[in-house]
């Protein structure tokens, strides 16, 4: 028998052989006719493109990166407790509480300096 | 007919074994062929879905849909499939040409290795892994990347748009999604899925934790993309967002990525909150694909039936309401668990 993760191991190397399959299905069977210079530029609606694309962003998307960096750490510590809940008893629960509450005033800290606010 | 594809595995197990092969390499043919069957019912899936995906919205729209290829148009996705294999392979010049080619590669990478550890029906996952349902969610949230790939790789305004709204919204509703899931852990006292099933044997989880459900359902077609939180890949005004500059087989990959996380994610539910392969009469592997594909149906009921919601809004939803109702969720279970032990249940 193999191990568990072997089997992952297997599965993911074998994965990878999927799209480099489809991609040269796609290259055997594929139209190329010559490519001007004008077919490879973006598309913008057949308007010429405008100043460059890689460029600063609007600062709301970092903020809610910021948000969800915090609570997708809680979210690592929280699922090995869920597993041991039962086993654990009341001072799980009593955990919980503590860590739960943490968590909201997280939430609401973040809430009230408008972290969830559109400019 | 219950254990008819475990069986077939034994038999070719036993016969390899036989020939004089050692029991490791038997096992790996076994991976191998389990993979096969695994991308196989994901390509096959995919041209069902598609077909299923406009006959439910022609006649939710009172059209009739695809009717022309065969028996009610169902042979219309292989000829679209065909003609996207023949599709021009357009990369634009100034896009950043290693991260825009991998990034679908990445996408049906990540999708595929979901089903590794998905019981498609009673002992019937690739690998029963300890930590099933903690796998599923680190590896379903990769695709936020891969999205992030593609629009930036594209270097066009669209895709950028269209990249940095998915990774708003797939990383702010991750959050509620693990969290829903917390109070099925609690219960069940196990990350296997295949032992979350074992546990709905008397009650399914959808009576218990209705909420739960309720979140991992909006927040999963949020994951998805799908409508009404399709704002990053918006037709009308972003023209498809991430996947503007994409043609030919490199986009038929993010489709097909698509649709086989749309199964995936309907089968996780199927199996956390539907008792997965537990049913009368029927084998447990037919009983999963029944409930997988009733999920989808109301998937694609919901994205037919609502209109988009606006980008801010979608966002504050999840962050000012999911959350909070996951966080009481966790709270109502804990509690609850604790009085039916005290009450000595």
């Amino acid at each position: 028998m193999m191990s568990e993760h072997a089997t992952i191991g297997v599965f993911l190397v074998l994965t990878l052989v999927f799209p480099v399959a489809a991609m040269i299905a796609a290259w055997m069977f594929r139209a190329k006719p010559k490519s001007s210079e004008e077919k490879l530029l973006p598309y913008e609606c057949g308007v010429d493109t405008q100043g460059p694309s890689w460029m600063r962003f609007k600062i709301n998307y970092f903020i809610y990166a910021l948000v969800f960096l915090a609570f997708d750490v809680e979210t690592i510590f929280l699922y090995p407790w869920a597993v041991k809940f039962q086993s654990l008893g009341l001072f799980a629960f009593a955990e919980m509480i503590i860590f739960v509450a943490i968590l909201a005033v997280g939430l609401w800290y973040a809430w009230k300096e408008g972290a969830f606010k559109w400019y | 007919m219950e254990t008819i594809f475990i069986d077939i595995a034994e038999f070719l197990t036993s016969w390899m074994v036989g020939l004089g092969l050692a029991p490791l390499w038997a096992d790996l043919i076994i991976t191998i062929l389990q993979w096969a069957v695994i991308v196989l019912i994901i390509t096959v899936n995919t041209i069902v879905l598609v077909w299923m995906e406009r006959k439910v919205s022609g006649f939710i729209q009172e059209r009739i849909g695809p009717n022309r290829l065969g028996p009610f148009g169902a042979f219309q996705t292989i000829a679209d499939t065909l003609k996207l294999l023949t599709k021009e392979d357009i990369v634009p010049a100034r896009a950043d040409k290693l991260i825009f080619k991998t990034a679908p590669m990445f996408f049906i990478i990540v999708s595929v290795m979901l089903y590794a550890v998905l019981p498609l029906g009673n002992n019937m996952a690739v690998v029963n892994l300890n930590v099933g349902l903690f796998y599923f969610i680190s590896l379903g949230s990769l695709s936020t990347i891969c999205l992030l790939m593609a629009g930036w790789g594209s270097n066009n305004k669209w895709s950028l748009v269209g990249a940095m709204r998915s990774v708003a919204q797939m990383i702010s509703y991750e959050i509620p999604l693990a969290f829903s899931l917390l109070g099925v852990v609690m219960i069940a006292g196990s990350l296997n899925l295949s032992d979350i099933v074992t546990a709905q044997n008397r009650l399914w989880f959808i009576i218990l934790q209705p909420v739960a459900f309720i979140v991992y359902f909006i927040a999963a077609t949020a994951e998805l993309n799908r409508g009404p939180f399709d704002m990053p890949e918006a037709e009308q005004e972003l023209t498809a967002g991430a996947y503007t500059e994409y043609t030919g087989m490199r986009w038929a990959l993010f489709f097909l990525a698509e649709y086989t996380n749309l199964v995936a994610v309907s089968a996780l539910a199927a199996t956390l909150f539907f008792g997965g392969g537990q049913g009368p009469l029927l084998p447990s592997w037919l009983w999963i694909i029944i409930k997988t594909y009733l999920i989808m149906l109301v998937f694609m009921w919901m994205k037919w039936t609502f209109p988009r919601i606006r980008m801010d809004h979608l966002l504050s939803f999840s962050w000012k309401v999911l959350i909070p109702v996951s966080l009481a969720n966790i709270l109502v279970t804990g509690a609850g668990l604790e009085l039916f032990r005290w009450m000595g249940w």
